[in-house]
């Protein structure tokens, strides 16, 4: 297996840059090698980056105002009419208002829209619980018909947004607001369906998606220097999962922590557990928002405050893996 | 065999044969209704009228080819209605009549309320009210404003308890912002919902002033005279600068004494009785 090339400057000075930037230039891309591209939005066409393809294609862009059902039920419209219909808003609104329009008109029509879920997570930071989506990774995932992305860094949100496009079905598309690392690299591949091991280990797998993948890469070095050898996946498609890489890992490792800047309940790690369970029954723990809403405060602080820092994470791995005196190192 | 023999019509504009493939659908209607043992009568009883318009008058379609790409669309936004679509889709030769017997069955191409997929000539799932309108506008924007097709229209046709539905209004100022005039909706106005009058339940006053203050061409109709709702519809299609809402009054139950104007059919099926003396007076006459 080819190694997944990592930026190697992801754990002294690694770049940043929003997740959504990468969609906004992915769009484009997206826009410019295949006209049936459209895109639509509800009131949010710059934060959620659609600025760029809208200036580019103004025929192609539709404003359909402060109206979720609308956006993605005459995104479901446009696709039976042949297009590849983007439509964006914050995730908290959609698909957090417009669920059932997205299951009945895209997924059971299996129309191409795609649900572009902008500043999801607590990296929405002091908007506060109302703006942070943390739900969405569960209610997607239990769509029959519908694929969940959840990109890591800038970079691969732009590969990301190229590949759905290429490959039209009815997708959610999971973005950040926030400015975060950038781990992978021009090079860096993306295929959807496809998990990535990052950094082999041979003690524990620190499973992660979105956001958090950084942190897992930084926990894994500070474990490296614990004596503990950590595994680090990437799922940027949480649906469908990368049955036979995660499977693989947990073989090598017999157990796993998931990572992830969503309620643990239905997310990642419930689809690590539903497939651990049945596949390869390993502990699995997980981490990130513990059946509860989130706060303002600046991304940073609420990192820290759920404990999905690279330093927390390695904490919290060492106290799962028992190693006390490892804890209290750090 | 001929399309008469096997139970199908093509397009005509003879208003007395429009006329008797509207009882034939009304007759498949009880009859499927009855022995599926559930399912909604009046709105589909209502309806009759307007589908034959659509199906054997105004819609360009071909039952042989169903997504042929020159057709216009036509959207069921009040998916509840069904039985009336499937048998306009039957009847005009989409599938064969005999499978309407096996509505709401399991492993039935006909469920409960229309699939995409399951059954040629279903643009799209519905049942979960209020999205059909959109849908229908998406389909007409892209027609109008992007690939700037002129000769498709899209029509779609919505209940009036539905547009109580938030996503309706929010369809209604999308469709008047981008001027579809290659639109052309229908509302149901059958005055009743599940819960009772329409007026009771939520009233829908000053329902032209209402899609009129959303820049929408409103006409209204006698929606159980089938000349009436084509007539709409050609005029509709000549108004070019707007979409064009077309209230269709018509009677629930139309058709069947003991149904008409009682809200209790809404969701109820004829049982086999019933249904006998629904087809005795559907043959007694044309209806009035």
């Amino acid at each position: 297996m080819t190694a997944y090339p990592i930026n190697p400057r992801v754990l002294t000075t690694p770049e940043t840059e929003a997740i959504r930037s990468g969609f906004g230039r992915g769009l484009l891309a997206a826009g410019e090698a295949n006209e049936r591209v459209v895109a639509l939005c509800a009131d949010l066409t710059e934060s959620t980056q659609m600025h760029i393809f809208k200036s580019r294609f103004p025929e192609r862009f539709v404003e359909v105002g402060i109206a979720e059902q609308n956006l993605v039920t005459v995104a479901a419209g446009m696709a039976h009419a042949g297009k590849i219909p983007f439509t964006a808003s914050y995730a908290a609104f959609s698909p957090g208002r417009n669920w059932e329009q997205i299951k009945t008109t895209a997924a059971m029509n299996r129309q191409p829209v795609i649900v572009v879920g902008a500043h999801a997570g607590i990296n929405t930071g002091p908007d506060g619980a109302t703006h942070q989506m943390l739900e969405d990774i569960a209610l997607m995932r239990v769509m029959p018909n519908m694929r969940v992305i959840v990109p890591g860094d800038s970079l691969e949100a732009e590969r990301a947004t190229q590949a759905i496009a290429a490959d039209p079905a009815p997708t959610y598309l999971r973005l950040a607001r926030d400015k975060t690392p950038i781990f992978s690299c021009a090079d860096s591949p993306f295929e959807i369906g496809r998990a990535y091991i990052l950094a082999e280990g041979r003690d524990i797998s620190l499973i992660a998606t979105g956001t958090m993948t950084y942190h897992a890469l930084v926990a894994a070095d500070q474990l490296t220097g614990l004596g503990v050898s950590a595994e680090v996946v990437h799922v940027p498609t949480v649906k469908p999962l990368d049955k036979a890489v995660i499977l693989a890992s947990l073989r090598r490792t017999g157990r796993a922590v998931t990572i992830e800047e969503a309620q643990i309940i239905g997310g990642l790690g419930g689809a690590i557990c539903e497939l651990a369970a049945r596949e390869f029954p390993a502990r699995v723990h997980r981490l990130g928002l513990r059946d509860r809403y989130g706060e303002s405060g600046a991304p940073n602080q609420l990192l820290e405050k759920f404990r999905l820092t690279g330093r927390l994470i390695a904490e919290d791995v060492a106290r799962e893996l028992g190693s006390g005196t490892a804890t209290a190192r750090l | 065999m001929t399309a008469e023999a096997l139970g199908t019509f093509a397009r005509t504009d003879d208003d007395a044969e429009l006329r008797n493939i509207a009882r034939m659908i009304r007759e498949d209607i009880v009859r499927m209704l009855a022995a599926a043992g559930s399912g909604h009568s009046a709105g589909p009883l209502g309806l009759a009228e307007l589908l034959t318009a659509l199906y054997f008058n105004i819609l360009r379609h071909n039952p042989a080819d169903p997504d042929w790409p020159e057709r216009d669309l036509f959207f069921l936004s009040a998916g509840h209605t069904a039985p009336v679509l499937y048998a306009a889709l039957a009847r005009a030769g989409y599938f064969p009549a005999a499978e309407l017997a096996t509505l709401r069955q399991l492993g039935s191409r006909l469920q409960g309320h229309p699939e995409r997929g399951a059954l040629p000539g279903i643009e799209s799932t519905s049942g979960p009210l209020g999205s059909g309108l959109s849908q229908a506008a998406g389909y007409a924007h892209v027609l109008r404003n992007i690939d700037r097709v002129k000769h498709r229209f899209v029509y779609a046709v919505m209940g009036d308890g539905e547009i109580n539905e938030g996503n309706i209004w929010e369809a209604a100022m999308f469709a008047g912002k981008y001027r579809l005039g290659n639109l052309i909706a229908f509302i149901d106005r059958n005055n009743i919902q599940i819960d009772g009058a329409t007026e009771d339940v939520m009233p829908l006053t000053n329902l032209r002033a209402k899609w009129e203050a959303f820049d929408w061409h409103v006409l209204e109709v006698d929606g159980n005279s089938v000349r009436a709702v084509i007539d709409a519809a050609n005029l509709g299609k000549a108004v070019t600068w707007a979409p064009t809402l077309v209230i269709a009054h018509t009677v629930p139950g139309r058709g069947v004494p003991f149904m008409e104007y009682d809200h209790r059919w809404h969701g109820l099926p004829p049982s086999p009785a019933q249904a006998d003396q629904a087809l005795a007076a559907l043959r007694g006459g044309e209806t009035p």
